[in-house]
């Protein structure tokens, strides 16, 4: 086994992983605030992460052609699609639990997750309607800016682009922005107040489903930046993309403990990290024959084993009996 | 007009009329698809009155004898006349018995099982290997593909392959609840596909992407009776019938076991389980047994249906065996109604006729006036985009089937008569 290789490689696969394990944070805020308050797994969570992607390339795309790309500072480029993104995204969250969630709240358990995944499904080829009428074409990728794709040689081997700074200086003042809201102001405890107890909380004067709009919102805002995001960094989207990734951040919420905010980042950076080694090293280590292929089944085997053996997550939040 | 529907009622309420009417339209409408084999709306009324034959009001002795007319004579000949339209009937076969096997997983014992479609998967791949020369890469030798014989035997062998792997899949997430179930079903599908996609190497199990080809199909044991009654016909020509009748059969019985497992102790465990999994416990229901035992029973059906589906295609490849082939299994038992064996057969019939024949449909039609350059309102729908294509948009139907159904009818189009109950008291 070539050792100086498997040391080599390291630090690259490190940013990969900590580029990856943001993103998945990001998204698996979204699961975990939805169902910290509802205790329901919002599954078209991951078609609102795409949206955000699809709005992102839409607003840079449309600069392009105007021109705008090169002659505005990248930094305000980058900022207006990531504006847009959160908004559509959030708004779009917002309307799918007005419309497809709150009249069944308190229906049988499994109903509003049924619905949840006819949203998903619905929003997807929503997506590709749209974008197959408007563009004729539903795979879009992400126009190249040079300033992004500048890169930092830190040795002869290992370099950073700019737009993974980017990624993880963006995750990073966006976790700590929502730390500061769930935990400082008023809303925040209003929220925390509504998935602690529902009947207590509009007892105290506290609209409930104001609240559950609100915490939509701001999950569905963070999705849509982690989907601005993902287009910067991979570049290809199509509607179906963000299914995979969609997933594997809810198996990072429950890493971390669902219903969890420091356990979901937690959770999402933990799991980026392993996908990456596991993705670099698996077939290094077991000379070719199992290759970066398997890292879906890896990240999913993690899943069910921690909820074998350990389903409060690493954080344990205490997940309830509900009759 | 109250006095109108008022006499129809009354009319159609009296057995004789009634069988008189349901024939009639079954004359008329098969005679119309013969008449015009290409039209889709008369076969999709053609497909209708079997749904009123359903629903009327005759003793059961005229129902059997109509239904085995109806399927047994007259949907064979309409098949011979247009051969797409015997194709439809098979696939409304294929999902009928997939949807009534994930009809005891999530209808009857409420276990949301996300991942059905893995189940499929083995039983088709276990035939796909042996019924092919695939098997000989694994093993050496040239002994195989095995007889066409043995595609029987498979058939069983995969009920038990299939029922196994629910097994394994059950024994360790039966602790789990609910919606963690549901997704931990999700990932084990995802998993199933990824392998199939990826056990071409270090040893070639499935081909990868690649899939499997040229599948063996049953022998054609009948061939002397067919000689001796002056039949000539080859394979092209008898093959899709004999594979109709083949589904016809293996819908039959999954819709006697299922009866029979419904009104068993063993199907009011599951019930009880559905509905509240402590008191059924402190009723004494083994949980863990009869968990298990519904995973095994749902996937043995699919284990069966694989191995009748691999022969069909010939070729298979891990692209049939998506999440969305899960979902879509999943929005027929819940159109038709959950724990309702007619639903889940119609909830099968209405999503198949959708994609195949209403969607394809739409598609054709839109290709056509788009070549024929017709315009409405002054816009050439020679541009529309070429990337607009209904029958890609299956995705939409389900989650509109699945979102408005939980919204607006939960119980279904069928519902069981237990859940109509249950519903009421909610």
């Amino acid at each position: 086994m070539d050792f100086d290789l498997l040391v080599g490689i390291f630090p690259q696969v490190l940013l990969d992983g900590l580029i990856l394990g943001f993103m998945y944070a990001l998204i698996a805020l979204g699961y975990t605030m939805v169902y910290g308050v509802l205790e329901f797994i919002n599954f078209a969570h991951s078609e609102i992460f795409i949206l955000g992607a699809f709005v992102g390339v839409e607003i840079l795309l449309s600069m392009k052609s105007a021109g705008l790309l090169d002659v505005l500072p990248w930094v305000l480029v980058l900022l207006l699609a990531l504006a847009a993104g959160m908004l559509a995204s959030g708004l779009a969250a917002v309307a799918v639990e007005r419309v497809a969630y709150r009249p069944l709240r308190h229906a049988p358990r499994l109903i509003p997750l049924i619905s949840a995944i006819g949203v998903s499904f619905f929003l997807q080829d929503l997506i590709r309607l749209f974008e197959s009428i408007w563009r004729n074409s539903f795979n879009l990728v992400y126009p190249t800016m040079d300033a992004l794709n500048h890169r930092f040689e830190l040795t002869s081997t290992i370099d950073v682009s700019v737009k993974s700074l980017v990624v993880i200086v963006a995750s990073l003042l966006m976790l700590w922005a929502l730390y500061v809201i769930v935990n400082r102001t008023k809303i925040g405890t209003a929220i925390r107040a509504v998935a602690e107890d529902q009947a207590a909380a509009s007892l105290m004067g506290i609209n409930v489903n104001r609240m559950i709009s609100l915490t939509f919102l701001i999950g569905g805002a963070m999705g849509g930046a982690a989907g601005v995001l993902f287009g910067v960094q991979y570049g290809l989207i199509n509607p179906y993309t963000g299914f995979i990734p969609g997933l594997k951040a809810f198996t990072a919420a429950v890493l971390g403990g669902i219903g969890n905010i420091p356990g979901a980042m937690m959770g999402g950076l933990v799991l980026g990290l392993l996908e990456a080694f596991a993705a670099s090293y698996l077939s290094l280590l077991t000379g070719g024959a199992f290759g970066a292929e398997y890292k879906d089944i890896f990240a999913f085997s993690i899943l069910i084993l921690i909820l074998i053996f350990r389903p409060k997550g690493l954080l344990g939040e205490v997940v309830r009996e509900r009759a | 007009m109250t006095a109108v529907t008022g006499a129809l009622r009354a009319w159609l309420d009296r057995p004789l009329p009634a069988t008189a009417t349901v024939a009639a339209l079954l004359l008329a409408t098969a005679w119309g698809v013969s008449y015009f084999p290409r039209s889709i709306v008369l076969f999709m009324l053609f497909q209708g009155s079997i749904l009123t034959l359903y629903l009327a009001r005759i003793p059961g002795w005229v129902k059997g004898v109509l239904t085995a007319g109806t399927l047994g004579v007259l949907m064979p000949v309409l098949g011979s006349i247009n051969a797409y339209y015997l194709e439809i009937a098979i696939q409304v076969g294929i999902f009928a018995a997939l949807a009534l096997g994930l009809n005891i997983v999530v209808g009857l014992a409420g276990l949301l099982d996300l991942g059905y479609v893995a189940f499929f998967a083995v039983g088709a791949y276990s035939w796909a290997i042996v019924g092919s020369p695939q098997a000989n890469l694994i093993f050496g030798g040239s002994a195989f593909p095995l007889p066409p014989w043995w595609f029987f035997a498979f058939l069983f062998v995969a009920v038990a392959v299939a029922a196994g792997a629910g097994l394994l899949l059950g024994l360790p997430v039966l602790r789990l609840h609910g919606d963690y179930l549901a997704i931990v079903t999700l990932g084990f599908g995802e998993v199933i596909r990824v392998l199939a996609n990826n056990l071409d190497k270090p040893i070639n199990f499935t081909n990868g992407p690649k899939g499997i080809t040229p599948i063996s199909r049953p022998p054609i044991f009948f061939e002397p009776v067919l000689r001796a009654l002056g039949v000539e016909a080859g394979p092209v020509a008898i093959y899709p019938l004999y594979l109709y009748f083949l589904v016809l059969l293996i819908v039959g019985v999954t819709v006697l076991v299922n009866r029979r497992l419904e009104d068993s102790h063993i199907g009011r465990a599951w019930e009880a389980i559905r509905e509240d999994q402590t008191a059924a416990q402190a009723m004494g229901v083994p949980l863990v047994r009869m968990k298990l035992l519904a995973f095994a029973c749902g996937a043995s059906f699919a284990g069966a249906v694989g191995v009748l589906f691999a022969a069909k295609q010939v070729f298979i490849n891990p692209e049939s065996f998506t999440f969305m082939e899960s979902i879509g299994v999943l929005a027929m038992i819940i159109l038709g109604g959950m724990g309702s064996i007619p639903g889940a057969i119609l909830g099968a019939a209405v999503v198949t006729i959708l994609n195949l024949q209403v969607l394809k449909g739409m598609s054709l039609w839109l290709n056509e006036l788009r070549n024929a350059g017709v315009s409405i309102f002054g816009f050439n729908l020679a541009d529309l985009p070429t990337q607009l294509e209904p029958a890609k948009y299956e995705r939409m139907v389900f989650g509109l089937i699945l979102v408005l159904m939980m919204i607006f009818r939960p119980q279904g189009i069928l519902p069981a008569k237990r859940r109509v109950r249950e519903l009421e008291d909610i």
